[in-house]
């Protein structure tokens, strides 16, 4: 029954286009399977491996930008950009980690969150290639209907769903949560840190980049503040984890629900809409006192303290 | 022939020497004895062997080949495993997969690195605790988690600090016949301990450094027997 759950998520998850959802909640729904990508994929290296990243929106916009441009410039169908962006989000994972790596705890969390700024400020001004804050722009979307981006979003959830499991089930998983528990006894243990720290950051920046490809077919408009954006892609992605559960699989997908919900809920309230960094805030810091594993990571704890609600 | 040889190494931390020309060897086979005051530079030169540190001045051979400046994840994999002073478990993890994460040092399967887990802490008496989270271990099978995790990579030669601190008199004699198991497979020790009746009743040769120089090497007998040893551990009245 367990085992097969991810299976039955997957099913229902599939069969969800054919109710005749609204184009409204297609998009929700696309959403929420967007960032449970993003999520698990930071949970690798931030849950997993404990290298907190403050920066993953260098990633997702590395990642739309190879999308973007390689339809702007070479003409060829955005699409072609996820799995090209596999290629140039590892360079540029391999030269983020080489600088951030030898930086612990959250001296290593400064330097990614540096490295986003400074992504985002390069795409900026490099006009000639990203064409700056105007952004690019898809001449027409691939579907009007939202149907076959859900089904590729999706896809790419589920691969990524998998390939996370195999890896932290494995000797690299092993190696992940030894440089999370203890760095220096991992070390002494045989362990070369770096090479680990480099593979778990370049796995976890390949998912987050295509996930960032993806956003560029998706919306058909990507722009240096949206991708590269801290606030609503480096820190959102944090709080998935953190709110659903860091180190646990399921963790992501809890935490992508709650944030995408959240998110739209708060929109619709009247003047308040605009200060939804504040909600999350508050979120967290609920979050960080009473679940510090998250929801999926503190179920128990969260059915004790809805359980007393009960009783008084 | 030593299996590992200590050749002149000098640590300095600024204007602080830690070690200061020290020199020795370590037999294959043997348990080999590092015993002085505190701040001595035992741990230092556990430190400096294990790759740590990079020797200031001198060198490091092990099976004849330099290991110092090389990385201690390198180290390791040569052959020399170590554990803490103040241990260090990986907290969060359960003490099978402790000693399973290490265990994957020389095997590429989960199986494999499974079965040497097990057997490894079957060997240091921790089997009935294997699912426990290390975070809740009481000390004394803290150090033996170490023990067992060093253990499991399979090393020639171990290095091991303060293994003994803060043990009772049952886990005391326990942990020494686990040594003496470790002595039996062939595996060379290098042991830092306070217990001075441990440590003379273990050792085939001892070292005693202070102050970060060698003051004497031999067998525990002769350490026993030497003054120069008595007064570095009792003090001089005129040095106050």
């Amino acid at each position: 029954m367990k085992k097969a759950l991810p299976l039955i998520i997957l099913g229902m998850l599939a069969v969800l286009p054919l109710l005749g959802l609204s184009s409204y909640w297609m998009h929700i729904l696309i959403l929420v399977i967007m960032w449970s990508v993003i999520g698990m994929a930071w949970n690798l290296l931030g849950g997993y491996c404990g290298q907190v990243s403050f920066g993953h929106a260098a990633f997702f916009g590395v990642g739309a930008y190879t999308a973007g441009i390689l339809y702007n410039k070479a003409h060829l169908s955005a699409w072609w950009g996820m799995p090209l962006s596999i290629v140039v989000v590892t360079i540029f994972a391999l030269i983020i980690g080489y600088i951030c790596l030898r930086l612990r705890g959250p001296f290593f969390a400064l330097g990614t969150l540096a490295m986003g700024v400074i992504l985002r400020v390069t795409a900026e001004n490099l006009t000639a290639i990203t064409e700056g804050d105007l952004g690019i722009m898809l001449q027409e979307r691939t579907w009007i209907e939202k149907t076959w981006y859900f089904y590729i979003i999706l896809a790419l959830a589920a691969v990524t769903f998998i390939a996370i499991k195999m890896v932290v089930e494995s000797k690299f998983g092993y190696y992940f949560v030894a440089i999370r528990e203890d760095q220096d006894a991992a070390e002494s243990l045989g362990i070369n840190t770096t090479l680990y720290k480099t593979i778990a950051l370049s796995i976890s920046a390949v998912f987050t980049g295509l996930a960032g490809a993806f956003y560029m077919n998706y919306m058909g408009y990507i722009d240096p503040k949206i991708v590269f954006a801290l606030h609503d892609i480096s820190i959102v992605t944090i709080m998935v984890v953190m709110v659903g559960g860091v180190a646990t699989y399921w963790g992501p997908f809890v935490g992508a629900v709650i944030m995408v919900f959240l998110a739209e809920i708060i929109r619709t309230i009247p003047k308040l809409g605009a200060a939804h960094h504040t909600f999350f805030g508050i979120l967290l810091i609920v979050i960080i006192i009473f679940l510090p594993n998250g929801i999926t990571g503190d179920i128990q704890k969260l059915k004790k303290i809805l359980r007393i609600g009960k009783a008084t | 022939m030593a299996l590992l040889e200590v050749k002149g190494v000098s640590r300095f931390f600024g204007g602080l020497a830690a070690l200061t020309d020290v020199s020795f060897d370590v037999e294959k086979g043997h348990i080999l004895g590092l015993i002085g005051p505190n701040g001595a530079g035992k741990t230092t030169m556990f430190n400096v062997v294990n790759g740590f540190y990079a020797p200031s001045k001198g060198e490091v051979y092990f099976r004849q080949k330099k290991i110092s400046g090389l990385k201690p994840h390198q180290i390791c994999q040569m052959g020399i495993a170590r554990t803490f002073q103040v241990v260090k478990p990986l907290q969060r993890m359960s003490v099978l997969d402790n000693v399973i994460a290490s265990a994957f040092l020389r095997v590429k399967t989960r199986t494999r690195a499974e079965e040497i887990a097990l057997e490894t802490i079957k060997f240091t008496g921790l089997l009935d605790d294997k699912d426990v989270i290390s975070k809740g271990l009481p000390l004394g099978k803290r150090k033996k988690l170490e023990i067992a995790r060093a253990l499991a990579t399979q090393p020639e030669m171990l290095l091991l600090d303060e293994s003994f601190a803060g043990l009772n008199p049952a886990e005391l004699d326990e942990s020494i016949g686990i040594i003496q198991r470790i002595k039996e497979k062939g595996i060379t020790i290098m042991i830092i301990e306070h217990h001075m009746k441990v440590i003379m009743a273990i050792s085939d040769r001892i070292v005693v450094l202070s102050y970060g120089e060698k003051l004497a090497e031999g067998t525990p007998k002769e350490i026993g027997n030497n003054p120069l040893v008595v007064e570095a551990y009792l003090g001089e009245a005129e040095s106050a």
